[in-house]
């Protein structure tokens, strides 16, 4: 039986907070998504329920929880209800390792500072791919056991799209280890807590984006189609398969693929903001409002993802798998020479 | 590694292969057997090997069986096994001589492992650090294996070829 | 106490349950899930001795294990993808004869 210590005390109550935050922020994230959907459209979004609509996302899941709950006859019962649970439970393992604040021995509570992160395993960069690329099977399965043609195209399509961009992912994520030389996340965001100085005069935040711009751009790009939204998000665009994989979920299953998803978003933004936008550093900030900056950085990151999925027109499936094997694959390989001969010759 | 740790670990994996040897529909089976995988690299991590047990997850777990998975929604594998050996001359047919030869096997590994005697882990936190080091792993695996990994990749790519060769529909 | 022995048991353990597969089921599928088993027993084996031995050389050989693994699969499904598109069946005794 462990004694009850005050370490122990805080890493439960740090994994209860990072827990129920991830969840009000997918209630954040419907809210905002149908606000900016609605001002990308010149109209004022949800207004009515509570000031600003601000209630909205507590509407839909109290709507969501009041549905009945389906199952098609056919269906295989414990794979249909095993989908949902797994791509619940992924996106939220996967923001285990994510640093969001500095050490902190909380107002002297503690004996020694904890960093803010529920794990801090020194090979965190793989671990956030590892649990990712599990959050497939939770699609395959929808898919195969809603035992229906438009949710079996739609999982199987989107399962190739995932794994298809892993590869760049991961390649481009390669090339921020070869500059950082460590694999544990909180190292990685230590190294890019300091300044710069261009030409002696002008401050810039050592931030891994100026470093390799074109990995960012790979890695954000790759994100999008991970996360299976526009315009990578063919799979269960509504137009054309209906709802892919989750077309025969209702109630809280769907609630559970719905926050899924969300979550993976808050997930692969984390994921970058720790690799290439410096965490929760602030150069000349304080850093003890570590969790501000970094909710600043996820916020700014959530903003483009949302914004480009009300503008952009979405790939057609052929041309999502040419993108992402043809041109966006070769890109990160090229990258990723580009930069281990920079570290090379600069080193 | 903490015992009980082990243990559960151990449990599930022999669960999940007992499953998946002993499940009649393949989709659960593929299942089962990821289980086994994770439930191996929970014990990777318990011998100090942090970078295989994430490898095995991502490689293995993550995209292999993701393959057999797509196979076995491809052909939409039957459920029910064809009645095996009922054409052998052996009396109780395939069933029962697998079973023996098998239980044999491990009877005779365990009585090999048996006469090893107790072997206890080297408890030096030096051993654990040389193990746990992927700068290590790094440095060996492309200097002094660097012929075998080169070879590795031709391998993958004639496999990738020779898979789309063989399922090919020849039209 | 975990010895040595502990892990290199459960490896036997789980090798003979996937030769057991292998013997036993007539599914082509099922039967290379078993001979996943079988490697993933061995992989077992070369970390545990390799953690033993304070080198890193058994994780290097799992590394080579599973990329083997990963091309017989590969290889192995195309085979039964061919086969059952020629039989419609995916049993092992359907495909007893040499001529195609």
């Amino acid at each position: 039986m462990p004694t009850i210590s005050p370490s122990l005390v805080f890493q439960l109550t740090l994994i209860a907070v990072v827990f129920f935050s991830l969840q009000i922020s997918a209630a954040v994230l419907v809210y905002f998504e149908r606000k900016i959907s609605g001002w990308a459209q010149q109209r004022v979004g949800p207004n009515r329920v509570g000031p600003l609509g601000l209630l909205q996302p507590l509407a839909d899941i109290v709507k969501l929880i009041f549905k009945e709950e389906l199952r098609p006859k056919a269906a295989d019962k414990w794979l249909f209800y095993l989908a949902p649970v797994l791509s619940a439970t992924t996106a939220f393992a996967a923001f285990a390792v994510i640093p969001f604040g500095p050490p902190t021995t909380f107002f002297g509570l503690l004996e020694k500072p904890v960093p803010l992160q529920v794990a801090d395993i020194n090979v965190a960069v793989l671990v956030v791919f590892a649990i990712t690329s599990m959050g497939v099977y939770g699609i395959v399965l929808a898919g195969w056991a809603s035992n229906s043609k438009y949710s079996l195209l739609g999982g199987l399509r989107s399962a190739a799209q995932m794994i298809s961009y892993e590869l760049a992912y991961g390649i481009a994520l390669a090339s921020v280890l070869v500059i950082a030389n460590t694999l544990s996340l909180r190292e990685i965001v230590d190294q890019q807590s300091g300044v710069w100085w261009l030409f002696d005069v002008i401050p810039v935040p050592a931030w891994y984006v100026f470093l390799a711009p074109i990995g960012f751009f790979i890695f954000f790009i790759a994100g999008i189609a991970e996360t299976n939204r526009a315009p990578f998000d063919f799979p269960e665009a509504e137009q054309e398969l209906v709802a892919g994989y989750h077309t025969e979920y209702s109630s809280m299953s769907f609630a559970l693929f719905f926050l899924a998803e969300y979550v993976n978003m808050v997930v692969v933004c984390g994921v970058t903001v720790s690799l290439f936008l410096g965490g929760f550093y602030m150069p000349g900030l304080p850093d003890w409002l570590g969790p501000v900056w970094f909710i600043g950085k996820l916020a700014v990151l959530l903003f483009f993802y949302i914004w480009m999925r009300w503008t952009l027109p979405r790939y057609r499936y052929d041309q999502l798998m040419d993108f992402g094997w043809k041109r966006l694959l070769p890109l990160s390989i090229i990258n990723l020479l580009v930069t281990a001969a920079g570290v090379l010759y600069w080193s | 590694m903490a015992p009980w740790l082990f243990y559960f670990f151990a449990t599930v994996s022999v669960a999940c292969s007992l499953g998946v040897v002993g499940q009649r529909n393949p989709m659960y089976s593929v299942l089962l057997l990821i289980g086994l995988l994770i439930s191996l690299a929970g014990l990777y991590v318990g011998l100090d090997s942090p970078f295989v047990a994430v490898t095995q997850v991502v490689v293995y777990a993550g995209a292999i069986m993701v393959l057999f998975l797509f196979v076995v929604m491809l052909l939409n594998a039957p459920r029910e096994d064809v009645a095996p050996g009922a054409h052998l001359p052996i009396p109780g047919g395939v069933k029962v001589y697998g079973t023996i030869l098998s239980i044999s096997m491990a009877v005779m590994l365990v009585w090999a492992l048996s006469r090893l005697g107790v072997v206890p882990f080297v408890e030096d936190p030096q051993a654990a650090a040389r193990v746990e080091s992927v700068r290590d792993i790094g440095v060996m695996l492309f200097r002094d294996h660097a012929f075998s990994f080169e070879v590795t990749s031709i391998l993958i790519l004639v496999a990738m070829v020779g898979a789309v060769v063989l399922a090919k529909k020849t039209v | 106490m975990i010895t040595l022995n502990h892990y290199l048991l459960l490896s036997a353990l789980l090798f003979s349950i996937g030769t057991a597969g292998v013997f036993l089921r007539r599914n082509l599928i099922t039967l290379l899930l078993s001979v996943e088993i079988m490697l993933n027993a061995v992989n077992l084996t070369f970390v545990a001795l390799g953690r033993f031995n304070g080198s890193v050389e058994g994780q290097i050989i799992t590394f080579f294990v599973m990329t083997v693994a990963a091309a017989e699969a590969a290889v192995g499904l195309a085979i039964v993808i061919a086969l059952f598109r020629h039989k419609e069946t995916l049993s092992p005794d359907a495909f007893t004869s040499l001529k195609w």
